[in-house]
Formats: C-alpha cells, sequence, structure tokens
C-alpha cells in the first residue's frame, strides 16, 4: 500500500498498539497533524501547553502504565523544551518514544528557520536516537525505536523526522509486533543485541544462596528496577521467605506496599534511621535494581563497609559502578528472584529485625497547634484519598515529605523524578496518569517554587477536564534549598525567598479549577474533600512555615549514619 | 592509570563516531589517539582508540560503550597480546646533499620509506608503535621537522581469536557469565 510519511509513523504506532499521544504541533509536523486529523478518532491526541508539559505527561503515561509514552513536537524550539523531560526520563529509566520533524532534508545544515540537530543534541540523554531523511526507513526506524525503548533497561528514544520525509510517499505493509524483530534494521540488530534480558547464570544465583544461608544480618534495598520491571510479586515472595529488612530508594516506592512490617523506610539523605543504620550493621546487602547513586550511597567508600555486597542489575554498566560489590547477577530483576526464591530456605531473623527495628522506620515530626504543617496534610490526604491514589511529585522537600507519608502499594503509584530532579516535572505527569486511568484519583504535590515552573499546564488539565488536586506545599521559599543553606550556608538565604506572585487561588479560577486555600489542619480537610467530590480539578493552596525542615538528614558525602538532623 | 587500547565495531554510519567519542568526553576521559576505518564488511567499522584509565574504570567505559545500539563488539587488547601499528608522516628540512643523506640513513635503518623529495625537504613514512615513531622523530628533530602527522593506532590481537562475540577469548569483562555466552535470540514479546 503506498503511503505517505506521516501516515506511515502514524500506522506504525497503531501496530505498538499507541492510542494516546501528548504534543504540540508547529511547522514541520504539520503532515503528520494533518494526516492524524483524517485519521479522526484513532489516536487520543492530548495537546499541552508547552512541549516540557508533553514530554512529562508521556512519561508519566509510561510510568503509570508500563507501557512506552509518546509524545510529539515540531522542530527548533519544540524540539529542544522536550529535553529535559527526555533527560527526566533516561535518568529514571522510563520508555518514551519522542517523536521531532525536522525541517526538510534539503534545508537541514542551513540553519534553516526553526532547524536544530536534535540527535545531537539529545546524544547523552536517549538509549537511541534516529534521523529520518528517506521515506523508505521510517516504518522500519519507528519499529526498531520502540523495541529499543522498552527493551533491557527501559529509557527514552527519539526519532527527528525531515518533513520532505512525511510528505513522501512509500510502501507500508502492515506488520505485527511479533514480527519486527524478523526483518529489517531491527532483525539484523537482534542478531547480537539482547532485546532480551540475558538470561541469569544459575551459579552466580546458587552462589548468591550460599551466600544468604551464611548471613545472620541480611539487609535487602528495593530499587526502580524492581519497579520498572513490575517485579514486586517476586520482590515480596522473596522478601518473607528470607525474612530480612527492607530499605527502598525513591524509584523503588511502590514495590513493596507501605504497610509491610520488614520495610524500614527510604534510604539515603533523607532515609530513615532504621534504614541507614541497618545498612551500615548489615553483613550481607543484597540491592535489587539499584544503581546505588549518590543520594543513597552517600559515601560509597563506607557504604555498607561491614557486609558483603550483592548488586542484582539488568544493566551490565551500572555493576561497579558506584559501589564496588561482592558478587552481581546481571539479569532482570523478576527473573532472577523467580530463579532464587525456590533455593533459599523459609529464614527466621528475629534477633536481627529486632535490632533494626528499635530504630525508628518513620520521622515524627511535631505538630504546631493552629498553624498548617506537611505532615498533617499529608496524613490527612492518606486518611481521605482511596488507596489506590496516584500520587505524582515535583521536587523538593514536598517529594520527600510525601514519599515518607505515603504507604506506595503497586508500582507505578507514585510518579518522582528521582534521578534527574527536574522541578515542575509532577503536574505533566499526573495529566499523563489521569489520562491513562480516568477512574483513579490522582494527585499533584508539589512546592511553590516547583509548581511555579510549569503551572501553565493546569490549561491541559482544565480543557481535558482532568480532575487532578493539585496540592501546594506553600511555603513561599524554596524550601530544600533553604534548608541546605539554614544548615550548611550560614543561614544566608541567598535568592531562595518566593514572596510573589501569583496568587494560586486566584491562578485556579482563572484556568476555570477549583482554588482553595487551607491554613490549618481542619480547613485543609474539608477543601481537600471538597476537591475528592468534584468532577474538574482543584488547586489547593496550603500554607506552611518556611522552615519546615526534612528529616532525617545525612550531608552529601558523609557516611550514612552520620545525621546531620535526626 | 595506564594506557589502554580498545577495539570497537561499530555500525557505518553518520554519527556512530560521535556517539562513541563523546562517551568518552561525557564521562571525563581524554582520547590519546583515535583510528577509524571500514572493515571487509562494508556496513562495520571499525574504531581503535587509546586511552588513559585504570582497569576498574576501563570497565566501566567499556560496558558503557557496549550500551551504545551503534556498537557491535568492544575488546581491550592488552599490548602482550596484540600488535599495535601507526603510520607517521614526517616532513623534514634539508639543507644540502650531507643532511639528504644523514636523513636517507636514518630512513633506511627505520626501514621507512621515503615518499616524497624536493629541494628543501623530505617526506619519510614510518610504520611502527610509538617507541619507533618517537625515536625516529627525535632522530629528525635537529633537520627541523616541517609538518608531522600520525595516522592514529591500529591494533589486531595475536592468534586466532578475534574481536567477533562468538571466536573471542571467553572470560574478558565477565560480568555474570551469561553475559558472553551464545544465546538464542528469540524475538522479544
Amino acid at each position: 500500500m503506498q503511503l505517505n510519511g506521516a501516515r506511515i509513523l502514524l500506522e506504525c504506532l497503531r501496530e505498538q498498539g499507541v492510542d494516546t499521544i501528548f504534543g504540540y504541533p508547529g511547522g514541520t509536523i504539520l503532515n503528520v497533524y494533518d494526516e492524524m486529523y483524517k485519521m479522526e478518532g484513532a489516536f487520543h491526541h492530548v495537546l499541552t501547553a508547552h512541549e516540557q508539559g508533553a514530554c512529562h505527561a508521556a512519561d508519566g503515561y509510561a510510568r503509570a502504565t508500563g507501557k512506552v509514552g509518546v509524545c510529539f513536537a515540531t522542530s527548533g524550539p519544540g524540539a529542544t523544551n522536550l529535553v529535559t523531560g527526555i533527560a527526566t526520563a533516561y535518568l529514571d529509566s522510563s520508555p518514551i518514544v519522542a517523536i521531532t520533524c525536522n525541517v526538510s532534508t534539503s534545508l537541514i545544515g542551513k540553519d534553516s528557520f526553526q532547524e536544530v540537530d536534535i540527535t545531537g543534541v539529545t546524544m547523552p540523554i536517549t538509549k537511541c536516537n534516529f534521523l529520518v531523511r528517506d521515506v523508505n526507513n521510517l516504518a522500519d526506524t519507528v519499529r526498531e525505536a520502540f523495541a529499543i525503548a522498552r527493551s533491557g533497561r527501559p529509557g527514552p528514544v527519539l526519532i527527528d523526522i525531515a518533513k520532505d520525509v512525511t510528505a513522501s510517499m512509500a510502501e507500508y505493509e502492515k506488520m505485527s509486533m511479533k514480527s519486527h524483530g524478523k526483518s529489517g534494521h531491527l532483525g539484523a540488530l537482534m542478531q547480537r543485541y539482547d532485546f532480551k534480558p540475558p538470561e541469569p547464570d544459575m551459579e552466580d544465583i546458587q552462589l548468591l544462596a550460599d551466600m544468604l544461608r551464611q548471613s545472620k544480618r541480611p539487609f535487602l534495598i528495593c530499587g526502580g528496577g524492581v519497579v520498572r520491571s513490575r517485579a514486586h510479586e517476586a520482590f515480596r515472595a522473596f522478601m518473607r521467605r528470607v525474612d530480612a529488612p527492607v530499605a527502598l530508594t525513591v524509584m523503588g516506592a511502590g514495590a513493596v506496599p507501605g504497610d509491610e512490617p520488614l520495610v524500614t523506610g527510604m534510604i539515603g539523605m533523607h532515609g530513615s534511621q532504621a534504614s541507614n543504620i541497618a545498612v551500615d550493621a548489615c553483613d550481607l546487602l543484597i540491592a535489587v535494581g539499584c544503581r546505588f547513586s549518590d543520594r543513597v550511597a552517600l559515601k560509597p567508600d563506607t557504604f555498607a563497609q561491614h557486609a558483603k555486597i550483592v548488586q542484582i542489575d539488568i544493566d551490565r554498566s551500572e555493576i561497579n559502578k558506584n559501589v564496588q560489590t561482592d558478587h552481581h547477577i546481571v539479569g532482570d530483576a523478576r527473573r532472577v528472584l523467580e530463579l532464587l526464591t525456590p533455593l533459599v530456605p523459609e529464614m527466621h531473623h528475629d534477633e536481627w529485625k529486632a535490632e533494626v527495628f528499635s530504630h525508628p522506620t518513620e520521622t515524627y515530626y511535631e505538630e504546631h497547634p493552629g498553624t498548617l504543617t506537611p505532615s498533617q496534610v499529608l496524613s490527612s490526604i492518606v486518611a481521605q484519598a482511596p488507596d489506590d491514589t496516584i500520587i505524582s511529585t515535583d521536587v523538593g522537600q514536598h517529594q520527600m515529605w510525601a514519599i515518607q507519608h505515603f504507604h506506595f502499594d503497586y508500582p507505578g503509584q507514585l510518579l518522582t523524578s528521582g534521578g534527574f530532579g527536574t522541578m515542575g516535572f509532577g503536574l505533566g505527569a499526573a495529566i499523563g496518569a489521569q489520562t491513562a486511568f480516568p477512574d483513579k484519583k490522582v494527585v499533584h504535590i508539589t512546592g511553590d517554587g516547583s509548581f511555579r515552573m510549569n503551572c501553565n499546564e493546569l490549561a491541559t488539565e482544565s480543557y481535558y477536564k482532568l480532575p487532578i488536586i493539585t496540592v501546594i506545599f506553600d511555603n513561599r521559599t524554596l524550601g530544600m534549598v533553604r534548608q541546605w543553606q539554614n544548615l550548611i550556608y550560614g543561614q544566608r538565604y541567598s535568592q531562595t525567598t518566593l514572596d510573589r506572585a501569583p496568587d494560586f487561588v486566584k491562578l485556579a479560577d482563572a484556568y476555570g479549577l477549583n482554588g482553595f486555600r487551607a491554613s490549618n489542619e481542619a480547613e485543609f480537610k474539608e477543601v481537600f474533600q471538597k476537591a475528592l467530590n468534584s468532577d474538574r480539578g482543584s488547586v489547593i493552596d496550603c500554607m506552611i512555615d518556611m522552615d519546615e525542615k526534612v528529616r532525617p538528614m545525612v550531608g552529601g558525602g558523609s557516611h550514612i549514619t552520620d545525621f546531620m538532623l535526626n | 592509570m595506564n594506557r589502554h587500547t580498545l577495539a570497537v565495531l561499530v555500525d557505518n554510519e553518520s554519527g556512530v563516531l560521535s556517539r562513541v567519542a563523546r562517551l568518552f568526553s561525557g564521562k571525563g576521559y581524554n582520547i590519546e589517539s583515535l583510528a577509524v576505518g571500514t572493515t571487509d564488511n562494508p556496513a562495520i567499522s571499525r574504531i581503535t582508540i587509546e586511552v588513559l584509565a585504570d582497569d576498574k574504570q576501563l570497565n566501566l567505559l567499556t560496558n558503557q560503550l557496549r550500551k551504545l545500539i551503534c556498537v557491535h563488539s568492544v575488546k581491550s587488547l592488552k599490548p602482550e597480546h596484540a600488535i599495535r601499528r601507526e603510520l607517521m608522516l614526517i616532513k623534514v628540512g634539508s639543507g644540502d646533499s650531507v643532511q639528504r643523506n644523514e636523513i636517507i640513513q636514518i630512513a633506511n635503518i627505520f626501514r621507512a620509506s621515503i615518499i616524497d623529495v624536493s629541494k628543501a625537504s623530505i617526506t619519510l613514512a614510518v610504520i611502527g608503535d610509538e617507541t619507533k615513531t618517537e625515536a625516529i622523530q627525535n632522530l629528525l628533530a635537529e633537520f627541523g621537522i616541517l609538518e608531522l602527522v600520525r595516522t592514529g593506532m591500529v591494533a589486531l590481537e595475536r592468534g586466532q581469536y578475534t574481536i567477533d562475540e562468538q571466536t573471542k577469548m571467553k572470560g574478558e569483562f565477565d560480568y555474570g557469565k551469561n553475559v558472553l555466552r551464545e544465546t538464542d535470540y528469540e524475538p522479544f514479546v
């Protein structure tokens, strides 16, 4: 069948089962949008206010569903506006395919209007990227891009298509996903590239089982890999069988139910005392799908210094990258754990558990009568919102408080930028998740600093009638930076005070959303309930004290039990 | 920090060299020497890179390289198991016939070939590893080097082993023994 490039692109998206696209049109991507118009109803296209919002939405969609998220942008500024979103997805291994159109092949390289070498720009932040100059390669490239994005350790892939390619005609034949790997460049690639995770080595797994038998104080870290490969069932079975305490990284939230008695809470810079002390005292540390980032292994040399460290990761290049391990298994978390669990006997570590759980797993925050504290806000949300509520966050104090307070029960319940720390991620991600799950509640926790960055997406929330509830921890400061300035920089609050517009309640109103303000717990409970009952989106401006701190805290580069704040 | 030689098989496509080179600069390593050319298969190029790194850093670099989709195979060539050569062209000033004869003598001793002669210059081509090229360079320095160019080091492993995954010496970068095992590539999904 002879089709134009734009139609071939959209047909290839249908082959992949894509039904939702987040994007923003422009000059060079016109042909694609024109073809989409003709295919009325084939895709649910969400038009965002800004390309960055589209990219975060595709990312949030991918994190919440486990499917590949798709976003569209035009050339030049449209493409560069995706960059922060792509980097966010890259650092958190979230599978998205970003499709941009570039100027026509005859204009490429001539500094044409809205031209940018986006494949060059995104080289360090994509698993792979492509510039399509020939319509005959288009279908092949799209199939390859999706395969790469979701295979192995997932991640973003960018396809840049020259405008004339979207207009040129080529032969297209519909192909099922099963046969994609048998033809074209992808077929050749599959001869040498591991699209399937490497089958874990049984000797390596047996060795780990033996190490577990000899261990008296085993400790587990559950990382984002468990969430990405949806290995939560396997992890829970393993954890209960070995009866070992488990710490969660930020990205691991949701892998283990939050009220599970074996969980010691978050680990690292703002980790619980139980987690940080246990990792220092254990004799065997098994980290699953965790790359020992500098926010977890603050000081790699002394991290788990009394333990044999075992790393289970799908990405070979993560092994020994940040922390030197004693043993490692390369493979998909779920597969490794499924093979490992039957090899270990039912264990009991009561003495060790008693020692670990003698330290607090949660932070107790003091309540000041008459004022609103983050703890009150979050506890109220926990009490009032349904259990399966999806939580998205921005970055800063509110992010840490949210992760400390919520009990995430399933993978994809928490959407947060852990690796890249992107302020302004949360609203886009919430839009992605709410689009994927219209029947679930989505609560977007943010700070006034983060929210101001991408609050233009309230327009998207409003237009598509997404009942997202945005809860702003409004302390009129960049709280986390202020906390550092308070503790480390001699209370010199340089450029962190945000005593400025807008009035978030009026802003919400301007966008056609519910705007509420809460200054004490009772007010918050009341307006949050109103927001829950409303079928349109809400913004709740919570007035909190600017000197509320995230506790505990260990300074960057310090030994993990050297708490700066308890 | 030692000087390591990495051989990398890559797709012969535009942008591949910049992907590979970027990885080194992105991780904070300087490429000491670089040579690129097609192989017997025109779709595949071979890049030889020399880099200063310790063994741990080398492992990390190699694993990062292997993650690039355009990279087919990576091998670290140990000096004791590899033949390394580079071609150096060197243009030397030759004022009179005495000097010219001296230069020709040096060229003969090093088995360098004389590829161009003019009234005031001689251009030599030397093939060897850095000990040889540096030695002749030092000797010729006193005549005045007008211009000098090196191709960058190329290297092959000694013996029957090759860079191809199937015939590669087992045990290299052996993270999880499964890594280099031949597996059946089933279609995914």
